[in-house]
């Protein structure tokens, strides 16, 4: 590395010794140094000499820039530089998708939040008071803020030159005017939810001697942020090197730029190591929220319950700037239907431009706001019908060889009814004995004593989901992995290093079982991610499992392979004779013939391979692709709810989910995975929102955007299903997302099980229970 | 100012620290104890959470004036050197740390608890971390590994509190 100074507190190789392969339950190698405060998070991070960054951000949703000065702002005392537009020194634009996002803003402003001009000073207190001395003169500007009249209506304001819509899709199956016997309709709302990651974006920057930057940065995918850094700094992106330190969860919330090229300007301005750390409200408009959506849906069954058909308009808010709002529209559309064979489908999705907040990426993504919708038409369904909702359910549980939508054949299995029927044979709560007194924490509204019981109704829901895994679309999906093999103090050791981000789901300690499993060898280390190795791709669509789990299989594979070899020539026997085992090269015939040490000696054995899932492809006009999705997840979940219909409180009593992964690589984490995907669904049930007014955020905080604590989070009952999918390594399917989906329908179905209210948005609040 | 305080048993000295910051931010950007973590700044979130005269405390809500001559006890100071406290070791055997930025904090809040109550409840565990947002684990595993910890104490007849003193 070619930084003149290294910070003093700085990402570690992971080197704990622990044990355990594929299928076990190994601990995390990051867990003593997080339990100890020493991991070093991206916020942690110390240089010598080091200066603080600010970011000024439009407080208009909407506006002209006529004018920036910054001279008061420089010549504030401890203030360092101050940076414009102006001082973009490549592209100033960036994006995931599309290339729309200004790094600075120049003319116009298109959301409250925006950057516009940049502060590094000594002290972190300085730069932000240097902030306010940055004078904009604004022409305030009427925001567009309806994402579904933004698509009906040619006389909005154009948000972007090309006009308010990201994406339109549309997906057509059978016969779009199919008629029905029965037939229910409704329309649904699901509000902004925010990732709410506990670690604020931050990151620190340092210039080097070639020219180009080093920065240390918690981030979900680093090439993606190097390539668009690169291209921002008009640097060769081998001069922009990005290593990963430690990342307080990311949830989708750090898929997009944030402060990446902001940091590096001010460090390649100053020539000094620049750190920049959001504050909470300040991350609240620092990263892209889950999309709101309106959503109307109709229904059409036969008496038996057969699905006939299913016809919606999904309309997903995107904001400001595109970030994922096309993948959102594509997941939505073809999804939109849930978990179910229908012959019969027309959707169409809509992805807005608007001055709103900008939407992109969170856990669930585009999957979560027509799961609501479907599992609450399924729901209004079986009323109609007269049916059992889980029964009706069964009876139209989507199931391998089935056809999506889209036209795809599900060629691996999908076993939808038999996790409806799982999560029903769950263990409900105890009945409370009729005479006892209830402890008031358990009740709605708990320790704040509303309630000893009166006015308390309970109900149970359910809700299953469909997800894909990866991506999607045609999409080139890979991972790299490079694995060296040596023998280190008279042991062989393995090194792991891939770029895959580990944001606490635990991909390190899947590396670690993978490369045990294959190279039998006890010792693993994971070299920090950093952008020395080929790309991971981001740790998002649940995949990382499934494609960097699939690189590190094939390097070890190769490593093995001339490992064998070498024994081959050593020992005489055949390569296909030879596997690797507890630190040993044994024989099919002849047993043990040398430790793995032994065979090694000083050589170095190191291999780099990608893992490519199976090609899928691009939906045509009618949202027609042979495989449009190369692979599916799907979760059910059960909530008993009490709700005090008086005071209009909501507690969750128990969340209850089965769920298909494939093959439990971790099983604890998986379970893991899953409480906290369903604490996230819980959380968009009955509690998240961001307030979004005139295009403004009115509860950027923890006080106002309320996340669930442990008094809201009720035990659980996880029951995991392995039904391996033949395409994917080791059988995985990806876990992370399906609970976060399917939890929300659920614990709002026991809502109105319990008080008969209709219930069409999401999260669920007091005025909608009332009474 | 000049601030003078105990750290992790340790006195500790801090120069040309502005009135206005907080006890959080001279721990993690003045003594090198970055352990603590800055998640709200408003005490809604509980990751800076350390012991201040052996009370758990929001380190974001004290100003670090307020510090002077009081003994603080970090993350970095539940370990006794080499051996884990029994809420380290049970967050870690139960699977409770994810993305572990939520866990210095929950873990100075669970020492405290199961250093006062020897045999909590459900119900006491759940009150004692409700100030402790966690976005990863949705709070099952950290419920198991409190309870874990408060067997382990039970079996080793450890009780006493091991905040602020501890060295």
């Amino acid at each position: 590395m070619s930084n003149t100074h290294a910070p003093a507190h700085r990402p570690q190789d992971l080197d704990d010794a622990i044990a355990g392969g594929v299928g076990e339950s190994p601990l995390r190698p990051d867990g003593t140094l997080k339990v100890r405060g020493d991991f070093a998070y991206s916020s942690d991070l110390w240089a010598e000499n080091m200066l603080w960054g600010a970011t000024l951000r439009s407080p208009h949703p909407s506006a002209r820039i006529r004018s920036i000065d910054i001279g008061p702002a420089l010549r504030a005392p401890g203030v360092h530089t101050v940076l414009t537009a102006a001082d973009v020194p490549g592209r100033n634009l960036y994006g995931l998708k599309d290339i729309d996002q200004p790094v600075l803003a120049e003319d116009v402003v298109r959301y409250r939040g925006e950057a516009v001009a940049l502060v590094a000073a000594d002290h972190p207190e300085t730069a932000r008071r240097a902030l306010d001395l940055v004078e904009v003169d604004y022409e305030v500007l009427e925001p567009v803020v309806d994402a579904e009249l933004a698509a009906r209506d040619e006389s909005v304001p154009k948000v972007h030159p090309g006009g308010n819509t990201v994406r339109y899709q549309p997906i057509v199956k059978g016969d779009p005017d199919a008629t029905a016997d029965v037939v229910v309709s409704g329309t649904y709302t699901v509000g902004m939810q925010d990732q709410a990651f506990l670690g604020p974006e931050s990151g620190l920057a340092i210039p080097a001697e070639d020219g180009g930057v080093d920065l240390y940065l918690a981030t979900q995918d680093l090439h993606s942020d190097r390539k668009q850094t690169a291209a921002a700094l008009d640097l060769d992106p081998e001069l922009v090197r990005m290593t990963m330190s430690g990342v307080g969860g990311a949830f989708g919330g750090r898929e997009d730029l944030s402060m990446q090229v902001h940091v590096c300007m001010l460090a390649l301005r100053t020539g000094r190591p620049v750190k920049i750390v959001y504050d909470r409200e300040e991350s609240f408009f620092g990263h892209v929220h889950r999309h709101p959506a309106r959503m109307y849906y109709e229904h059409g069954a036969t008496e038996d319950g057969d699905l006939v058909y299913v016809r919606a308009q999904l309309y997903f808010d995107g904001g400001a700037y595109a970030s994922k709002t096309p993948v959102v529209v594509g997941n939505g559309t073809t999804l939109g239907v849930g978990p179910y064979d229908v012959a019969n489908v027309s959707i169409q999705g809509w992805g807005m431009y608007t001055n709103n907040p900008p939407c992109g990426a969170m856990r669930g993504l585009g999957a979560v706001q027509p799961a609501f919708a479907y599992e609450s038409q399924m729901d209004r369904l079986a009323a109609k019908l007269g049916m059992d909702p889980v029964e009706l359910r069964v009876r139209n549980a989507i199931s391998r060889g089935d056809t999506t939508p889209t036209g795809q054949v599900l060629d691996y299995p999908a076993p939808v009814a038999e996790l409806l029927r799982r999560v029903r044979d769950l263990p409900l709560p105890e009945a409370q004995h009729p005479d006892t007194t209830p402890d008031i924490r358990d009740l709605p509204g708990g320790a704040s004593n509303t309630t000893h019981g009166e006015g308390v109704v309970r109900g149970v829901g359910y809700g299953v989901c469909i997800k894909n895994i990866c991506y999607a679309e045609g999409a080139d999906d890979f991972s790299t992995a490079r694995v060296r093999l040596q023998v280190v103090a008279g042991e062989p050791l393995a090194m792991v290093h891939t770029a895959a981000a580990e944001v606490g789901q635990g991909v390190v300690t899947v590396q670690q079982q993978i490369t045990r499993s294959e190279l039998g060898v006890e010792r693993v280390n994971i070299h920090p991610n950093d952008t020395s190795v080929g790309p991971a791709g981001s740790s998002s669509a649940s995949r990382q499992t499934y494609v960097t789990g699939g690189a590190v299989q094939a390097a070890c594979r190769a490593v093995r392979e001339r490992l064998l070899a070498l024994t081959a020539e050593r020992y005489g026997e055949p390569p296909s004779e030879l596997s690797l085992a507890g630190g040993k090269v044994v024989s099919a015939s002849s047993g043990v013939l040398a430790d793995i040490a032994e065979v090694l000696g000083s050589e170095v054995v190191e291999e780099t391979r990608e893992y490519h899932h199976r090609e899928t492809f691009p939906l045509d006009e009618q949202g027609h692709s042979e495989r449009a999705q190369v692979q599916h997840a799907f979760s059910a979940h059960r909530a008993v709810v009490d709700v005090d219909t008086e005071l209009g409180l909501i507690k969750v009593v128990q969340l209850d989910c089965s769920q298909d992964v494939g093959k439990a690589v971790n099983p604890e984490s998986v379970v893991g995975q899953i409480q906290g995907g369903s604490a996230q669904g819980l959380g968009l049930a009955v509690m998240e929102e961001i307030q979004v007014g005139e295009g403004k955020i009115r509860n950027p905080s923890f006080t106002d955007y309320l996340i669930p604590t442990i008094l809201d989070m009720p035990p659980m009952n996880v029951d995991v299903i392995e039904r391996g999918d033949p395409n994917a390594p080791y059988g995985v399917r990806g876990v992370g997302e399906p609970p976060t989906i399917s939890s929300t329908p659920a614990i709002v179905a026991a809502i109105r099980a319990a008080t008969g209210k209709e219930l069409t948005h999401v999260p669920v609040g007091p005025e909608h229970v009332i009474g | 100012m000049r601030l003078k305080l105990n750290v992790n048993g340790r006195d500790m000295t801090a120069d040309d620290v502005w009135e206005g910051e907080s006890l959080l931010y001279v721990l993690r950007e003045r003594l090198g104890l970055p352990g603590s973590k800055n998640a709200c700044e408003q005490g809604e979130c509980g990751s800076c959470t350390v012991y201040l005269d052996r009370v758990p405390v929001c380190a974001c809500l004290v100003a670090a004036g307020q510090a002077q001559d009081r003994e603080v006890g970090t993350v970095e100071g539940l370990a006794d050197e080499e051996e884990l406290a029994p809420v380290q070791r049970a967050f870690i055997d139960e699977g409770a740390v994810q993305c572990g930025f939520c866990t210095p904090g929950l873990l100075v809040a669970a020492d405290d608890l199961v250093n006062r109550v020897p045999d909590p409840s459900d119900a006491e565990i759940r009150e004692a971390l409700a100030g402790n947002l966690c976005r990863c684990t949705g709070y099952e595993k950290i419920m198991a590994a409190v309870r874990t910890a408060a067997e382990r104490n039970a079996g080793t007849g450890i009780s006493e509190s091991t905040g602020g003193d501890r060295e």
